[in-house]
């Protein structure tokens, strides 16, 4: 087997007295589907946070596609293939959709080596990757004038736009009705087969055990399970974490 | 409209105000003219950082009077050369845009209103200095002497009033140019969520640095010539709280998101400042001047927070229908 797309060793962060990242170990391979469980407050969004630079972890190691992401800035690991949607999403609020999608492939694409889109390519790309999310007839409007799911979508549009190996979906499900669930989930599908990896982190049950391949739980900053996701959730520690003893 | 055609156009506009001011054959009308002129590029310059990328500088005034006291440092030194104004205003330039670079970089990992109180905090760190430079003329100030004949024009506050014109020209010039590059996206990107930029891909770090010299660089060149200007200059005219006060006070009445808003905006506020100065109802009390500017940016901020061009953009929108 070839080395691991992402490999997390021993990773660990704290804010003040409080430990958010214990110790975190895991391995994502190319290709594969990942599903982050963890109640509230588990440590999700830090490991996130810690794996795209946005935070700084104290110990442990972070290598993506063969690289040490130690100490990387977020705009350098987005530039080398890791992309991320946020849980509640950021869009950039002045300007268009398509000038949101706009920005990754100017500052994040355009600034790979060899790379070089030019203007009409460019537009193409915002075309191609609104109508992938369903997005094309509101191109030239604000995000403001998005509903809950097409901003969903608009935030995964942008991140695929900087053409990730590693998308990292933060909960980007939370709060959508059930088709508006199966749509992104269809949509993630569709990525995974074009051999993007995903790490879905997800509240909604019914969504991650449909899309995981695997199953990792966090509880309060430790990983407490690893493995198939039928398995995973009969694990007594996962059931103590989610419903109590 | 390309850049290039751009910048043809504001040469035109620009030489037809010269002949307009040079038809009222008064020196006056330069004296004024070019006050408003200085407003324009310090509103300009301000809002490549507080409008572009959301940066709110309060220092405006520390910039400004570096570079007017880069002149005069420079004139003192190269005293028996006479050295041209375009010469002190790049060395003024550079000045500025360094500090603007070093404080960026002390200061650019502060967000909102921290940044802000760091730059204030320049400013006064600044001026005390100045006040203690005694090379400078420390808190006495300094005389300058102009030349008696300008090159070109004859008339040496024509002569100052043109300079400034080119370099508003150029300020505005690049504004506009700046909203239509990558560069442009990038601030703007960093503008509505700094986090998402990084997560995009902008160096946001960088691009606040680009920023900050650049601007910063553009409020040394506006103050280069400001000695020769006022003849004589201390560290209480330098770092005038009109500066600083006007430069955000401008951008904020008139728009924020593109050039025309800064130049609209100084040129109102601006023109009703040197009026009210030399109006004698208003008795001619400079200190008029910053009750009116409070009192129009405290009624924008609240009737109209999109400024003059926002307005305008809402009628046209209106007028367009839905």
């Amino acid at each position: 087997m070839s080395e691991a797309l992402l490999a997390v060793n021993g990773l660990g962060k704290r804010f003040g007295g409080f430990v958010a990242l214990d110790g975190i170990t895991l391995d994502v391979i190319r290709g594969e589907r990942v599903g982050l469980i963890g109640p509230n407050g588990s440590g999700k969004s830090t490991l996130v946070n810690c794996l795209c630079g946005t935070l700084r972890n104290e110990s442990g190691t972070v290598r993506f596609d063969g690289r040490a992401m130690d100490g990387l800035p977020a705009h350098q690991r987005t530039r080398l293939g890791m992309a991320r949607s946020f849980q509640l999403p950021r869009p950039f609020a002045s300007l268009s959709v398509a000038e949101n999608v706009r920005i990754p492939l100017i500052y994040a694409v355009n600034a790979r080596p060899g790379r070089r889109l030019g203007e009409r390519e460019i537009d193409a790309r915002c075309d191609a990757l609104l109508g992938m999310v369903g997005l094309a007839p509101k191109a030239r409007q604000r995000p403001r004038d998005l509903s809950q799911v097409e901003m969903r979508k608009l935030e995964l549009a942008r991140a695929m736009a900087a053409e990730p190996k590693l998308l990292i979906a933060d909960e980007a499900m939370a709060g959508l009705s059930h088709s508006e669930v199966d749509d992104i989930l269809a949509l993630l599908r569709r990525l995974n087969e074009r051999g993007i990896t995903v790490i879905l982190i997800e509240h909604i049950m019914r969504a991650v055990m449909s899309f995981s391949e695997r199953l990792v739980v966090l509880v309060a900053g430790r990983k407490i399970a690893d493995g198939i996701p039928d398995e995973v959730i009969r694990n007594p520690e996962v059931e103590k974490a989610y419903l109590g003893e | 409209m390309s850049s290039r055609l751009f910048l043809l156009a504001a040469l035109l506009v620009a030489a037809a105000v010269f002949m307009i001011g040079r038809w009222f054959r008064i020196d006056y009308v330069f004296f004024a003219g070019y006050k408003v002129l200085l407003y324009v590029v310090l509103a300009t310059a301000w809002n490549m950082l507080g409008g572009y990328t959301g940066y709110v500088n309060f220092g405006t005034a520390a910039f400004f009077a570096m570079g007017a006291y880069s002149s005069v440092a420079l004139t003192k030194y190269f005293a028996g050369f006479a050295l041209p104004i375009p010469v002190l205003m790049i060395a003024g330039g550079i000045v500025s845009g360094i500090v603007g670079l070093g404080m960026g970089y002390l200061t650019l990992r502060l967000r909102g209103v921290y940044f802000s109180i760091a730059t204030l905090a320049l400013a006064v760190v600044v001026q005390t200095l100045v006040t203690n430079w005694d090379y400078v003329g420390g808190s006495r100030g300094a005389y300058m002497v102009r030349p008696a004949e300008a090159p070109v024009v004859g008339s040496y506050m024509q002569y100052l009033f043109l300079i400034m014109l080119a370099l508003t020209v150029a300020a505005i010039a690049t504004a506009r140019a700046i909203e239509r590059s990558k560069l442009g996206y990038g601030f703007a990107s960093i503008r509505d969520d700094e986090a998402a930029a990084e997560a995009s891909g902008v160096p946001t770090l960088r691009l606040k640095l680009v920023a900050t010299a650049l601007s910063g660089a553009f409020m040394g060149m506006a103050g280069a010539p400001y000695p020769y200007y006022v003849t004589y200059l201390d560290p209480t005219s330098g770092f005038s709280l009109a500066f600083a006060v006007n430069s955000i006070a401008m951008p904020l009445v008139g728009g924020m998101t593109n050039w025309v808003g800064p130049l609209i905006g100084a040129l109102f506020l601006g023109s009703i400042q040197e009026a009210a100065t030399v109006s004698t109802i208003l008795g001619a009390h400079p200190e008029v001047n910053l009750l009116i500017v409070g009192l129009l940016l405290v009624s924008f901020v609240v009737a109209a927070p999109n400024g003059i061009v926002g307005l305008l953009e809402a009628r046209l929108r209106a007028w367009r229908g839905p």
